[in-house]
């Protein structure tokens, strides 16, 4: 996978790191993944695994001290980490756009919608007032705000929950960007609308080939949009491949835990009790594999050795159970 | 809005009289007025007389009454120490402090708004560091301190400003105004500085705490992540949201700017207002100490209003009385 | 003592966690903020023992000695370190007794602000209701009003209700009860937000299923959760206690002469300024500065250090 160059998005070995003057947290430790041009690919594990973060580094916002330490990050082949800020800025709401977990606050109460909307048009696009304002009126509807044209002048806190997050789905589809950070993006809202929000985004993003990175703790939300899923475990990936084979068929054993139960839309991560304990802070990742405390099968060398992610079947994932000579051992036997 | 307005209204006049109340009762227990006025040698017959002519043998829901009912027309009765009406002797000081006042607060609000934005967007730079230790010491002098060093600096050793007073003061009408003389705008430089000095730390301070808290808001990272130019997050977007709680803040500074003028009119024997209550607390002169406290109730009282009201014009949340849910789960 | 079973951390727990040791090590300005202000306060406890002369004791004072300028000065006296003042005292010694007084004062005034404060607060937060609307009216109105105006008309009003003598008397514990009276609603409105907050949570309804008093639930879990802020509060209360002590003296409303302190010796001082005698302002102003500074710089610390987040 390495190198590929069809990818629209590649991250290969991003590092983040947090010192403090105990030393250097680690939070997101060598992680590699590719995003295919209009591929949803859904991210999960526990709170704290470094799904948010990786996503901040991906459009350039860690806030300091927080900083990539190591690592690229490559969008459309062209390398974007490290890219001066009026540079990356650029990048952020034109190539990728972002969607975070809380509508409620993610609007500035204010600005009205079309002024916040028109804004974020003119930025990008080299349209004038009128015109601007015609793309706002067509994206609200898109995102399905009824009575679009009465609405669009209105505040955020004249709108409910649901519709401020379509809001911010149409504020970051403002100027067609290849990709979209969705940040837990139902999260904070009413069951009965998490499955409509997903749908419209998923909808959305086919019809523009929009490429989406979706962060959930929701395994029914990914089951439902994605069409990869990556599964992170203390800053790293334990396992990557399509919904279908990581799903049915979880290769390693964190991902067995998550999987135990078929899932539907408003079953939580969290909420699992198969895999005993919690996952270690990050002062206290031990060695070898940060699962290893947890895992049934952990041998010594789990204890020890970190293993890579490596392929299996259409998958890749980070498991000695999976090294070659024990699997040919296996199947020996 | 009409309701909004009428409440605070009422609510304005609530204080109003508590405040009144305050200085009725002032009135009641500290001292005999009937002493203050008349000679120690004066007869029973003359007090007795004096007492009934003051309304003191009323009871007293009606004196009162009759003293809010004063109060409100601006009559405050006659000063015990300089033996005329409390009213005429505040508008004629009112002019100088006002003239103060006003100078300091637009001095302190010109160089205290951008400092604060300034230190709050680059909290990590070497000159806002430097801006934020200058002003620990600005808030650590007490300002009577700042005066006297002042003083000492540009009229004792260089000579350069006036000491004290308003130096010549030209008249338009009632009004005697420092700005229309050369003396006067000397004079008035030194005072102002002083008056100005803490309350601009105090806004540059509070300030930045303001521009710090709005710029970790969840739509400044958004607006970020749109890719909007800095410019538009932090002038626009972070500047619009600290506006509330700035404009809370120095309206109430100017009230207070007339309170802390007494103190500098003090160092400066600035012959306005607060020289006056000063003189009135010393000798418990207590028709000005009333009429002082609750002038300056009406100043933050009228102060507080106007800031209501511009709370409306800036934040639409208040301005829309109901959320129209429209669609909530469509 | 038996713990309830699910308290929050206690406030040491949370000062040794929140790094507190560590940033004090780190921040050189706090450490010479501290010496100072230990400095001073030593100086000022042990002022009888300190100071070279007795500024009360009038048989030691001589008027021949009256506005000597400090000792390094050409006409300086060597048994007058910083000079003397118009009436012949030894201005070091007379800053160390005027010190002495604003610290008394401004220590009084913040425990008084705080008892009554801390009070009220807990009062309001778990009491709810009229109690509480009623108590945080007050504490509004007398927010937005300058603490130092409302000490001036206490002042003025206690004057007139005291003969002067008896004021002058009493100048500590009117000055205590005015300074005090006007700190008291910063303490109240920070503890009443931590009671409610604590109000519902499960182990102050654990405390009393299990029935302890809503006296000794409020004291054992309510104020340890407050200790911080109320001494982050404190902290920077006592520079502006010591402040308005000093200028409500300097005001002529505070300590009398006799027996000044350092806003008296400020505003004594300033009367001879224009005739050259810098030093008898400009000592007992610097002292008083650095003092303020000090204290303030340590509660700014404290309060970062507490509060990481803010900074
Ligand atoms: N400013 C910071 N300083 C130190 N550590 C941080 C900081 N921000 C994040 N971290 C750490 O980085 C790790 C990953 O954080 P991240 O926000 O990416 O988690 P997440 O997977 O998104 O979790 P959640 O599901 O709760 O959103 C966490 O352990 C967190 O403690
Ligand atoms: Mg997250």
């Amino acid at each position: 996978m390495q190198g590929d160059n069809q990818a629209l998005l590649s991250v290969r070995n991003l590092r983040i790191e947090f010192p403090n003057r105990r030393g250097t947290l680690v939070a997101v430790d060598d992680i590699s993944f590719d995003i295919a041009p209009g591929e949803i690919l859904g991210v999960v594990g526990e709170s704290g695994a470094g799904k948010s973060l990786t996503g901040a580094a991906i459009i350039g916002l860690i806030e300091p001290p927080g900083r990539i330490a190591q690592g690229e990050i490559f969008l459309e082949g062209q390398r974007i980490d490290h890219l001066p800020y009026e540079e990356i800025r650029k990048i952020r709401g034109r190539q990728i756009g972002a969607i975070f977990q809380d509508p409620l606050t993610s609007l500035n109460p204010l600005y009205s919608v079309s002024r916040q909307l028109i804004e974020t048009i003119q930025t990008h696009l080299p349209l004038n007032e009128r015109e601007a304002r015609a793309r706002a009126l067509e994206l609200l509807d898109e995102v399905g705000i009824p009575g679009a044209a009465e609405r669009i002048d209105h505040y955020p806190h004249q709108f409910s929950g649901g519709m401020r997050q379509r809001v911010v789905i149409a504020l970051a589809l403002c100027a067609e960007p290849r990709l979209i950070i969705a940040d837990e993006p139902t999260t904070a809202l009413d069951v009965s609308i998490q499955a409509q929000i997903i749908s419209l985004l998923k909808g959305l993003c086919k019809e523009h080939g929009t490429a989406v990175m979706l962060v959930t703790h929701d395994m029914g939300v990914i089951a439902e949009a994605a069409d990869r899923v990556a599964v992170m475990y203390s800053g790293r990936i334990a396992e990557i491949g399509p919904v279908q084979e990581v799903v049915r068929a979880a290769k390693h054993p964190y991902t067995h835990g998550l999987m135990g139960s078929i899932p539907h839309i408003g079953h939580h991560v969290d909420q699992l009790t198969q895999i005993e304990g919690s996952m270690p802070r990050l002062q206290e990742i031990p060695s070898g594999c940060p699962f290893n405390p947890r895992c049934e099968e952990a041998s010594d060398r789990c204890r020890v050795e970190r293993p890579n992610l490596q392929g299996v079947e259409q998958s890749e994932v980070a498991c000695h159970l999976f090294d070659a000579q024990r699997v040919e051992a296996r199947a020996g036997e | 809005m009409i309701a909004f307005l009428v409440r605070r209204l009422l609510q304005a006049i609530a204080v109003m009289a508590v405040v009144a109340l305050c200085a009725f009762f002032m009135f009641q227990f500290v001292g005999d007025p009937v002493n203050q006025m008349v000679g120690e040698d004066a007869t029973k017959a003359d007090r007795e007389y004096l007492r009934e002519s003051l309304g003191l043998n009323d009871p007293i829901p009606v004196q009162f009454g009759k003293f809010a009912l004063k109060a409100a027309q601006g009559d405050f009765g006659v000063s015990y120490q300089h033996k005329r009406a409390v009213s005429t002797l505040i508008v004629e000081r009112m002019p100088a402090t006002l003239e103060l006042a006003v100078t300091a607060a637009i001095l302190a609000a010109l160089l205290g708004v951008p400092a604060g934005v300034y230190t709050g967007l680059r909290r990590f730079g070497f000159t806002s560091k430097l801006i934020m230790t200058l002003s620990l010491i600005g808030i650590s002098l007490p300002t009577f301190l700042i005066g006297i060093l002042l003083i000492y600096l540009f009229a004792v050793i260089l000579g350069w400003l006036p000491s004290f007073g308003r130096g010549e003061i030209v008249k338009i009408g009632a009004w005697e105004t420092n700005f229309l003389s050369v003396s006067g705008l000397k004079s008035i430089i030194l005072p102002a500085i002083t008056l100005a000095l803490f309350q601009m730390t105090f806004i540059m301070r509070l300030i930045r705490s303001e521009m710090l808290e709005v710029l970790r808001a969840d739509f400044i990272k958004f607006a970020r992540a749109r890719g909007l130019p800095n410019r538009a997050v932090h002038y626009g977007h972070a500047l619009k949201n600290t506006l509330v709680p700035v404009i809370t803040i120095i309206g109430l500074q100017l009230g207070s700017l007339i309170a802390f003028a007494i103190i500098t009119e003090t160092v400066f024997q600035w012959p306005g207002m607060g020289q006056l209550f000063l003189q009135a607390v010393q000798v418990v002169d207590i028709p000005i100490m009333s009429a002082y406290l609750i002038l300056i109730a009406f100043f933050f009282v009228v102060i507080n209003l106007i800031v209501d009201m511009l709370y409306y014009v800036v934040d639409p949340r208040l301005r829309v009385d109901q959320p129209s849910g429209g669609g909530g789960h469509g | 003592m038996p713990e309830a079973p699910v308290g929050p951390p206690s406030v040491w727990h949370r000062i040794w966690d929140s790094d507190i040791f560590y940033s004090f090590r780190s921040s050189k300005i706090t450490m010479v903020a501290a010496f100072l202000t230990a400095l001073i306060f030593l100086l000022a406890i042990f002022a009888p023992l300190v100071a070279p002369h007795s500024p009360y004791d009038v048989a030691t004072v001589d008027l021949m000695d009256a506005e000597l300028p400090p000792a390094w000065e050409a006409e300086g006296d060597p048994r007058f370190l910083l000079g003397t003042d118009n009436l012949g005292r030894d201005l070091w010694s007379t800053i160390l007794f005027g010190t002495r007084i604003s610290l008394a004062v401004g220590f009084l005034s913040v425990i008084f602000g705080l008892v009554v404060g801390v009070s009220l607060g807990l009062v309001s937060g778990y009491v709810g209701g009229y109690v509480d609307s009623f108590i945080m009216r007050v504490a509004e109105i007398q927010l937005s009003i300058p603490g130092i105006l409302i000490a001036l008309l206490l002042a003025g009003t206690l004057r007139g209700v005291l003969s002067a003598e008896a004021y002058n008397d009493a100048i500590v514990y009117v000055l205590v009860l005015t300074i005090g009276t006007s700190i008291w609603p910063q303490f109240a409105r920070t503890v009443r937000g931590s009671t409610l907050v604590e109000r519902n949570k499960e182990y102050v309804l654990a405390a009393r299923v299990i029935g302890l008093s809503r006296f000794s639930i409020m004291w054992r879990h309510v104020l340890p959760n407050v200790m911080g802020p109320v001494l982050v509060i404190a902290t920077i209360n006592l520079a502006i206690a010591i402040l308005s002590e000093a200028t409500l003296s300097f005001l002529g409303v505070g300590v009398p002469p006799t027996e000044p302190s350092l806003g008296t010796l400020i505003n004594e001082g300033q009367n001879y300024l224009f005739s050259g005698l810098w030093w008898i302002t400009i000592f007992p102003g610097m002292v008083l500065a650095v003092l303020v500074l000090a204290v303030n710089l340590l509660g700014d610390w404290l309060r970062d250090a507490l509060n990481p987040k803010l900074r």
